[in-house]
């Protein structure tokens, strides 16, 4: 991931737990796929599994990669099935002005980037995507920058880490750089200030 | 790293853990105790089997059942093929790797926070880490400790490290005496009701003042295991004699001069005078009343006696309606449906004797479900033996087998849509209980009295006509 232009999915909630991005009865899976078709689960379909039609991915005027919510998205549980659920739907960028810190981790640890803007971006983000649906965001993960399209001269910075941008620039691995410091770990095991009996 | 420099619990437990430290990028943070249940872990064992690694240090690894497990009839095979599943597939992955697994049947079966304590796995000094965000629990004994994700389950599993960066640290200070019916439960929706459900947010938070120091060690977990839902990393508290007196002679906690060594180290782990701290709160004890939720996120919640507050946004519209509740209405006097004592928040021994000490020779109120959820088979075999079982069967209210239960809605115990749920656990998010089902948190002593009168009740009220 370098370079995203996408249309957006507006999802104009708060405080969006992750009990609502996958409901804790469609975690009975042992793999990682097929988590997408229950994404929002309970505000996507009615008790007779048929789609409500005034919830967003219900409606084919939003299309598209991004997804933009209200602040404190992902708080709640630390169900990574959140993160692959986003995911498997077709979602690579989460928008929001402020995430929870496990969700967050999770996103990145399955390529998902969650772009924190301002408030006022954010703002504005949304009401351009109500008043015209084809409204795309374009986001530069190299540069760290977002823009609305037709909008360059208000590019919002946002901050990444440094060593999460080169895994998602790269597709590097956590596992692949933890293992790579076996033998820092070994030394670590064997100088322990304190050892715990169990 | 070390300097004279005042430190704080956190910086000492943490930087003592510290691998690997590198500009630009996280730390590589070291665990000792890593406890894994049926939900988040297949995913990351079928990682090491994709790499063809071993499990890095099973003496360090822990396995239980608690989340999708029926909470009767734990003897017969589970009815619901995914659920079963899910759970073989626990037993088969530890048989494979070796892991210790106290699964259903095992007598130290259990809820993945409550059994780490009380089997004295659970120690101050440690770093500690579940793939469950309630993991925040176990600072209550002085360890670092805090849920992650099933990719950093597999970091662990690994390597038995994981990439973290630091979070910034807070303390929040709970000074002088509470009133009478005010628990521990009380103080910390209290707390996130004044920050927010995102207040805590890329901190780990500190607790102490002399309300804090008086809990008893279950008080302290489920002050700690909330910290989470005020979107902190975790809860840490000073481990003290309390702690000690809690963690000796446990099954694995240290012996002889193995615990006497332990003590003398635990001793040198509360914070510095002097020691700073990047945010810090201080309230008053005397301040908090019984706390209940009127809304979908934790931060929702008021003194009992104060009535729905004024919504603030769409958000909190959107919570009210899902709740069924109108602004300016009285919490007390509502009636509800259902009552959950149980979860990793309040399932403990003493949170099921003070229930028995409330319903003695009352019963629960007509077309009111009553259920108790022992968080452990040890909570349950002692509540047998004090005889608490009878208690709550001549009330009315029904003792179920240990696990997560209707905390989450994911095994069968669920609330049905619209009623209404008294709850001593931790999230009342919409659908949390279960589709369409309304969450009230409170403390097991507000549930209980609400199980008896059938509506919220100001339990202050009711221990003054004792």
């Amino acid at each position: 991931m370098k370079y995203i232009k996408s249309t957006c999915v507006p999802l104009k909630i708060e405080n969006v737990d992750t009990d609502q991005i996958i409901p804790a009865r469609f975690l009975k899976a042992t793999t990682k796929e097929g988590f997408g078709d229950n994404l929002f689960r309970d505000w996507r379909y009615d008790k007779q599994d048929q789609p409500i039609a005034d919830f967003v991915l219900n409606q084919d005027t939003y299309q598209g990669e991004i997804l933009v919510a209200g602040k404190n998205f992902g708080c709640g549980s630390s169900r990574e099935h959140a993160a692959w659920a986003i995911g498997d739907y077709g979602f690579k960028i989460v928008v929001s002005s402020f995430f929870a810190d496990i969700f967050r981790g999770n996103s990145l640890n399955n390529g998902i980037l969650p772009l924190i803007v301002s408030e006022e971006f954010l703002a504005e983000l949304f009401a351009d995507i109500k008043a015209n649906p084809a409204t795309t965001l374009e986001v530069d993960l190299e540069t760290q920058k977002a823009w609305i399209s037709g909008k360059e001269d208000n590019k919002q910075s946002f901050e990444i880490d440094e060593y999460k941008k080169m895994c998602l620039i790269n597709g590097y691995d956590d596992i692949d750089y933890l293992l790579s410091l076996k033998e820092e770990i070994a030394k670590y095991e064997s100088e322990r200030p304190y050892t715990f009996n169990v | 790293m070390s300097s004279n420099k005042p430190r704080t619990l956190f910086e000492k437990v943490w930087d003592s853990h510290v691998v690997q430290r590198k500009e630009n990028y996280p730390d590589v943070l070291y665990i000792d105790t890593h406890f894994i249940h049926e939900v988040t872990s297949p995913q990351a064992f079928n990682g090491l089997r994709g790499r063809g690694i071993e499990l890095a240090r099973v003496d360090q690894t822990w396995g239980t059942a608690d989340h999708n497990v029926p909470t009767k009839d734990q003897h017969l095979p589970i009815k619901e093929a995914l659920s079963r599943h899910q759970v073989e597939t626990l037993h088969k992955n530890c048989d494979e790797f070796g892991v210790k697994l106290y699964g259903l049947g095992h007598p130290f079966q259990g809820i993945v926070h409550v059994i780490g304590p009380e089997l004295g796995v659970t120690q101050p000094g440690k770093t500690i880490v579940c793939g469950d965000s309630h993991t925040s629990t176990h600072g209550a004994f002085g360890s670092i400790a805090f849920g992650i994700g099933t990719s950093q389950v597999e970091q662990v599993m690994s390597t038995q490290c994981t990439l973290q960066n630091k979070p910034k640290a807070m303390r929040i200070v709970v000074d002088g005496d509470l009133q009478e019916g005010v628990t521990a439960k009380d103080i910390v929706l209290y707390v996130i009701s004044k920050l927010s459900a995102s207040g805590g947010t890329g901190y780990f938070v500190e607790f102490a003042g002399s309300a804090i120091s008086q809990l008893s060690m279950e008080g302290r977990m489920t002050v700690c295991n909330m910290s989470i839902e005020m979107g902190a990393r975790g809860g840490i508290i000073a481990p003290d004699q309390t702690t000690f007196d809690y963690l000796e002679g446990r099954e694995f906690s240290p012996k002889g001069e193995a615990w006497e060594n332990s003590v003398k180290y635990w001793k040198s782990l509360p914070t510095d005078d002097g020691a700073t701290f990047d945010a810090e709160y201080v309230y008053d004890a005397a301040d908090i009343a019984p706390m209940v939720t009127y809304g979908t996120n934790p931060g929702m919640g008021v003194g009992v006696d104060k009535s729905v507050p004024i919504p603030e946004s769409e958000s909190d519209k959107k919570a009210l309606e899902y709740m069924g509740l109108q602004e300016g209405e009285s919490l007390i006097g509502k009636p509800i449906d259902y009552v959950f004592i149980g979860s990793c928040t309040n399932a403990r021994i003493e949170d099921l004797r003070a229930v028995a000490e409330f319903v003695k020779g009352k019963k629960k109120a007509d077309g009111v479900n009553v259920w108790i959820v022992p968080g452990s088979k040890q909570v349950e075999k002692q509540a047998i033996a004090e005889g608490l079982d009878k208690i709550y069967a001549e009330a009315g209210f029904e003792l179920r087998e240990p696990g997560c239960s209707a905390c989450l809605g994911m095994n069968e115990d669920k609330v049905p849509a619209g009623m209404y749920c008294i709850s001593t656990s931790n999230r009342n998010f919409e659908g949390r209980q279960g589709p369409g089902a309304r969450t009230l948190l409170a403390s097991p002593l507000t549930a209980a009295a609400a199980a008896v009168s059938g509506h919220i009740v100001d339990v202050r009220e009711q221990l003054a006509t004792v």
